[in-house]
């Protein structure tokens, strides 16, 4: 019943979507478990945690794309959130190094021995137990986008304005982060993790096991965000990008919709960010420059924007394509790439990938039903 | 009568002259033979009469004697320096030898010896010819406080004629009568007002030096001073403030008066500005490097040449990217802001590709180098300059807009494009020419940045968000809003930076903005009536 109820909410593409995620989740770590290194079909650990790392850019790209895609917010600072959830995690995996750090403290993180601190910073409580780490990976974010949604909603900053705000957002928190009085490492960030929940996190069970995890995390982020859009609450919020002060008029608290869903996607990006880091091992400042939430949002406008599977779509290509042309001799050419995809898709196919596609079932449906409809025609006018 | 006086004086300035000449040339002469009969007696009376002679020679041989490169030939009894570098030089000509003669024997020293050379050195450096190693002489004697300096010093301040220098002498002694133990009470009084009238670090850490035995009555004033040099460099410290303040805003207000154009004329939003500096930047370093190849003496020519050029390249990059890209996307700002975004990127990457990811060296002409003083506050003409080329562009630009029929069609557009579009007036070319118009802008403001910043593929970037954030502070659509916000955020920016540091002045700075955006989303000077409309 309930399942029934689930399954209506998905239309085709998203079903496949599941499919091949599910698939996905399953077969790869199972792949690099059970199969031997010989076998070709054996997918080694690197490439595991980088199909990884595409999965979390693709919940950044879901998050992003239930603002963008569906409530008409174009935040430049989404990247803030994916970094904040990702200092989170980095926080509870680097007081699990506990004394095996260089310097061998009991508590204090190895850069905060060297910056002669003498005890943990308030901020730094509790970051050893993982239930209340996981609650602050999305509760920081979270709570980050509300205050900042209650301000800009509240006195209707839009447009882009509002775009330009959050960047100035992840900027200021790019300078904060880089100091090293913040007491989040400065300049070289979080890193050389040991364990996750006492397991070595260089493992390769942890690593396929974190490669699940990515991909389950997809699956119900975008379960969750596909349920919120195909509600009524979706319906308004569809309703704010495409004519707000009708909205407004129409009796709908339309900041109060828009607070929702900003804070949701905000928390959704740091629960991307809290699953990149241990696979990637290392957060820092830098995934808070704005040109990484710019980057963000192509991937959502490559995949087509307003349709969730698009952006998770986007997100995989587009950085499937970085590594491949940044790793080959291509390298100096990926920025004109990647600027060039930034100019062809807003100018050629302002709706994406899935899109373009849909467009193009939608006109074989129509000539298919046109072609159906001849025949008829022609009897009745025979 | 007054013709013949003048005469005379003269007469007697010139036999003081001629008789001073030889009489010093005597006194180094009869030096020069007391080394050469090398006994520790007769070096000091050398020494000392070397020092007396006031001979331009006397520093060196001083120098070369203490290094132990004074040599004395035994046959001729001749008298040798030799220099740091090894050539050897006759010291009574002071002409160079070719071929040492054989035989030089080093002119012995002691220790006793040693401290007289350094003293005379000393004294030396007090009198020497070259006035801004005397003022250097007198500001070590101010920092060291040495009271066996005093004798020299006196001596020294009767002789010496520059004002300025004298001032530094008097200072000087000042500082060490406030020190010393046996200073009269008047002496210590008249030291207080004379560091007192220095006012500045040196002279509070003079007054605080004050020896014990000073009378209660000069302990106040010396307090009151430096209270009062306290408060006036407070003071000045909050001038200085306000004139970083100033040239930051003018930094800030020539990188975003550009977009102030595009952005409120036209509602699209540029990301490719901070490029379009940039490639203003690597103009002018083109321009300096065909002026470093073909004609080097005119190189201070380099930037007059290269503002034109900078504004035609950047501009037509501008009406380039206009035609190409923006143009299909009006209407559609979140779309423009991402392919412009595109742009840059490819603009940077390109630039990169060119000329290399490193920085590139653009060269200061002379009149944008060094600094004066005023009133206390050392100004940099770079700084200067750049802020006097910040208004005279900006006041440009409101003549442009103001009186030409282009500036008179891009109002109108501005308060209502279907409106300008029926009265006739091509609103795409409007366009065209106001992108390439902001852009042009841009790139003489890489013109002056260049003289300022790392000259870099990065060098945009870095750039893009504040001159956003002067843009909206300012009001969208206003020119006067843009300069009152960038003064604003320069000055509040080095006000809050000795309170908080610079990275953490820049971003309070930005969350206030964050939160004015809040309370007025369009700005300080927002437009008001039909215009907001459209």
């Amino acid at each position: 019943m309930i399942l029934r109820a689930l399954f209506e909410r998905f239309d085709k593409a998203g079903l496949v979507f599941l499919i091949v995620l599910a698939g996905a989740m399953i077969l790869i770590p199972a792949a690099n478990l059970l199969l031997p290194v010989s076998s070709p079909l054996h997918v080694p650990t690197h490439v595991m945690s980088l199909i990884g790392k595409y999965l979390c850019y693709a919940i950044l790209a879901l998050a992003l794309d239930l603002v963008w895609g569906y409530c008409g917010i174009l935040s430049l600072g989404h990247g803030a959130f994916f970094a904040l959830g990702g200092y989170a995690m980095g926080m509870y995996l680097m007081r699990q190094i506990g004394p095996r750090g260089v310097y061998s403290h009991p508590v204090l993180p190895d850069f905060m021995v060297f910056l002669n601190w003498k005890e943990l910073p308030w901020f730094w409580q509790g970051f050893d137990m993982f239930p209340f780490a996981m609650l602050m990976v999305v509760l920081a974010p979270g709570l980050l986008a509300f205050l900042f949604g209650w301000f800009a909603f509240r006195s209707r900053v839009t447009g882009v304005y509002l775009s330009i705000i959050t960047q100035a957002m992840t900027y200021a928190l790019l300078l904060a982060f880089f100091r090293n009085d913040m007491g989040f490492g400065g300049n070289n960030g979080l890193t050389d993790f040991k364990d996750i929940l006492g397991f070595n996190i260089q493992a390769q069970g942890t690593r396929a096991a974190l490669f699940a995890c990515t991909a389950l995390a997809l699956i119900l982020c975008y379960a969750l965000a596909r349920w919120m859009v195909t509600t009524s609450f979706g319906k308004v919020l569809v309703a704010v990008r495409d004519a707000e002060s009708r909205t407004r008029f129409l009796g709908y608290r339309v900041e109060h919709y828009k607070l929702v869903a900003f804070t949701l996607s905000a928390a959704m990006a740091g629960l991307a960010g809290a699953l990149y880091v241990p696979q990637v091992g290392i957060i820092n400042p830098s995934e808070f420059a704005p040109a990484n939430s710019i980057e963000a949002v192509i991937w959502v406008a490559v995949g087509g924007r307003g349709t969730l599977v698009g952006a998770a779509l986007g997100a995989v290509v587009v950085n499937f394509l970085k590594t491949w042309f940044t790793t080959g001799a291509l390298a100096p050419y990926w920025l004109f790439m990647l600027g060039a995809l930034f100019i062809v898709v807003t100018l050629a196919l302002p709706k994406g990938i899935v899109g373009a596609l849909n467009a193009f079932g939608e006109r074989r449906r129509a000539r298919a039903a046109a072609r159906e409809q001849e025949p008829k025609t022609a009897e009745q006018n025979a | 009568m007054s013709r013949l006086k003048s005469f005379c004086a003269l007469c007697l300035c010139l036999l003081a002259l001629a008789l001073h000449a030889p009489a010093a040339q005597a006194d180094a002469a009869s030096a020069l033979a007391r080394f050469a009969e090398d006994s520790f007696p007769e070096t000091a009376k050398a020494i000392e009469e070397l020092g007396a002679s006031g001979d331009a020679r006397a520093q060196i041989i001083l120098e070369s004697l203490a290094a132990a490169r004074l040599f004395v030939d035994p046959a001729s009894r001749a008298v040798y320096w030799r220099t740091a570098s090894g050539v050897l030089h006759e010291a009574a000509s002071g002409a160079p030898v070719a071929t040492p003669p054989a035989g030089l024997q080093p002119v012995r020293i002691n220790n006793r010896l040693r401290t007289a050379i350094q003293n005379e050195l000393g004294a030396l450096t007090l009198m020497a010819p070259d006035p801004a190693r005397r003022r250097a002489a007198a500001e070590s004697l101010f920092k060291a406080r040495d009271p066996a300096a005093l004798a020299p010093l006196e001596n020294a301040l009767k002789a010496e004629k520059d004002p300025a220098i004298a001032r530094a002498f008097a200072q000087a002694r000042a500082a060490i009568l406030l020190a010393s133990a046996g200073a009269s009470n008047e002496q210590r009084i008249d030291s207080i007002a004379l560091l007192r009238a220095r006012a500045d670090m040196g002279a509070i850490a003079a007054l605080r030096s004050l020896h014990e035995s000073a009378s209660a009555d000069a302990k106040g004033l010396a307090g009151d001073a430096v209270a009062a040099i306290e408060g006036r460099l407070r003071l000045m410290s909050h001038v200085q403030n306000v004139w970083y303040g100033l040239s930051l805003g003018s930094v800030l207000l020539l990188a975003a008066i550009g977009l102030a154009i595009t952005f409120g004329v036209m509602g699209v939003i540029n990301m490719a500005h901070g490029e379009m500096v940039m490639l203003g930047t690597y103009v002018t370093f083109l321009v300096q490097e065909a002026f470093r190849a073909h004609a080097p003496a005119w190189f201070d020519l380099s930037l007059p040449v290269a503002l034109p050029l900078a504004f035609l390249a950047t501009g037509l990059v501008g009406i380039a990217i206009e035609r190409g890209v923006i143009r299909f996307l009006y209407g559609r700002p979140l779309e423009t802001l991402l392919a412009t975004w595109g742009v840059s990127l490819i603009l940077q990457q390109a630039v990169r590709t060119a000329f290399g990811p490193t920085n590139r060296e653009v060269g200061a002409p002379s009149y944008m180098s060094g600094a004066f003083d005023l009133f206390g506050l050392s100004v940099t003409w770079g700084r200067l300059w750049i802020i006097v080329f910040t208004l005279v562009v900006f006041g440009a630009l409101l003549l442009a807009l103001k009186r030409t029929s282009l500036g008179l069609h891009m109002r109108a557009v501005t308060q209502n494009r279907r409106m300008a579009a029926s009265m006739g007036i091509r609103t795409p070319w409007v366009d065209a020419m106001t992108f390439g118009l902001g852009s042009g802008l841009a790139g003489i403001a890489g013109v002056a940045l260049s003289q300022i910043d790392n000259v870099s593929p990065n060098l945009g970037q870095s750039y893009i968000i504040d001159s956003f954030m002067v843009v909206v502070f300012g009001g969208v659509g206003n020119l006067w809003g843009a300069l009152v916000s960038a003064f604003a955020l320069g000055v509040a920016n080095k006000f809050l930076e000795p309170l908080a540091g610079a990275v953490l002045a820049k971003i309070f700075i930005l969350v206030l903005l964050i939160l004015f955006i809040q309370k007025r989303p369009r700005g300080l000077f927002a437009l008001k009536g039909r215009a907001v409309e459209a």
